[in-house]
């Protein structure tokens, strides 16, 4: 019967310097023929310089039920951001 | 439903977590409901209600399913184009359309049903995909012809879809929106350089006018009267505008380019409306819209048939890419190449 090659996550780097980000998903054999298929499927237009692939039954994500116990105790911590001080107009260089 | 390698963007858990029991339904529909009013996307793992889900899925397979089976009537004079230049042209727009449905197949996936299934679907002829690609292409104005409406069309349809309220869809048309301007202007080009060429030219591009005018139309589905998900899909912001809304928009700005080329669009009740500022269209036939989506239109069968006929014929090939990489670990690294 018809069965779906392993579904792969697709990251792509636009340009050297950046990032690789996170732009879809894809079915392949292997890890190669994923790296082709994203080539063809994600980079048509030049939108990449390097490929990342990995098996999506490898990647491991929060729960949204748990988003909240997660990250609300950052919500409150306004003094990690540099305009919690208030610093005199006069003083230049801060 | 849900299985094995459903979610694209977030894999680890067992399927939409529902909390157990004691959380009223209700409740939760409306905290749902609010999400939405507030313009925030719903993510795969998220709660959803199991309709929405269900409306995604159709929606989006039916649109995977059309980019698809959109590449055979063009396909079709990928061979007989009239110059290099013609032939490069189409096909990349046809391998983008292949890319679109790659796109959104994914996209649907997401939703906990496997690509496997959508495929048997749309082969068994269990699936719906856009009418218009069941008309032929019988001469080389139609590429022209389909490019500026059918792919116009199908913009006009599509950006909205970018704001759409589940993420992977939305995600998915914004890529797909930055690949089809340029189908839409190759298709505008081709029948510009038809009609400024002979007269027997120019009778091909307003003889493929008169063939693709209604069915583009037909494209944005039946009138809001008669549409059957539209008041639900709004109000789910998985559709932002009414079928007649698009389709008005659609004429308002195809109209004024056929004119530009010269061309006569084959609906004599066509007039100007000053007062309202906008182009008013004669009525649609929709018998032959309905005659066409229950299987009646010229190519139905032929559709199909060259579907099947394709997957048959690869199915060697993704035996042999399966043994390949049994064979070799289907983990192992790939080759590096300096
Ligand atoms: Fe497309
Ligand atoms: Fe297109």
């Amino acid at each position: 019967m018809n069965e779906d090659w392993a579904l792969y996550e697709v990251f792509i780097r636009s340009r050297s310097g950046l990032e690789h980000k996170h732009v879809g998903s894809l079915h392949a054999a292997d890890a190669r023929m994923a790296i082709e298929h994203a080539r063809d499927t994600y980079t048509r237009r030049l939108e990449g310089v390097s490929i990342w692939v990995v098996r999506s039954s490898e990647i491991v994500a929060s729960d949204p039920e748990e988003a909240e116990a997660l990250f609300e105790p950052a919500r409150d911590k306004i003094y990690r951001h540099p305009t919690f001080y208030a610093i005199p107009d006069e003083v230049k260089n801060l | 439903m849900l299985g094995f390698g459903m979610y694209t963007q977030a894999l680890d858990s067992a399927g939409a977590a529902e909390p157990q029991g004691d959380v009223d339904e209700v409740a939760r529909l409306e905290r749902f409901q609010a999400r939405i009013d507030r313009d925030e996307k719903i993510e795969p793992k998220d709660w959803m209600p199991a309709d929405y889900r269900q409306a995604l899925i159709r929606q989006i397979a039916q649109h995977a399913h059309s980019e698809v089976v959109g590449m055979l009537p063009e396909g079709n004079w990928i061979s007989r184009a009239p110059s290099l230049r013609r032939k490069v042209v189409l096909i990349a727009k046809v391998q983008d359309e292949g890319g679109h449905g790659m796109y959104l197949y994914s996209a649907a996936e997401t939703l906990g049903v496997s690509r496997a299934a959508l495929i048997e679907q749309l082969l068994a002829g269990r699936a719906k995909y856009s009418s218009i690609f069941n008309y032929p292409t019988l001469t080389w104005a139609d590429i022209g012809a389909i490019g500026w409406l059918v792919d116009g069309a199908a913009i006009m349809n599509q950006i909205p879809l970018c704001r759409c309220s589940y993420g992977p869809y939305a995600r998915a048309m914004v890529r797909i929106c930055k690949e089809e301007s340029f189908h839409q202007r190759q298709g505008y080009e081709l029948m510009l350089t038809l009609a400024r060429g002979s007269a027997a030219q120019r009778a091909m591009a307003q003889e493929a006018l008169n063939r693709w005018w209604w069915p583009s139309l037909m494209m944005f589905g039946p009138s809001d009267a008669h549409s059957v998900h539209t008041a639900q899909s709004m109000r789910w912001k998985i559709k932002r505008f009414s079928n007649d809304e698009l389709r008005q928009k659609f004429i308002d700005v195809t109209v004024p380019q056929a004119q530009y080329l010269g061309l006569t669009v084959p609906d004599p009740e066509l007039r100007w409306d000053e007062p309202a500022q906008h182009y008013r269209a004669g009525p649609i036939d929709w018998s032959e819209f309905q005659a066409v989506l229950e299987g009646g239109g010229p190519c139905n069968r032929e559709r199909l048939a060259a579907r099947r006929e394709a997957h048959e014929a690869g199915r060697w090939v993704r035996e042999a890419a399966v043994a390949y990489a049994e064979k070799h670990g289907a983990h192992a690294e790939p080759a590096r190449s300096g």
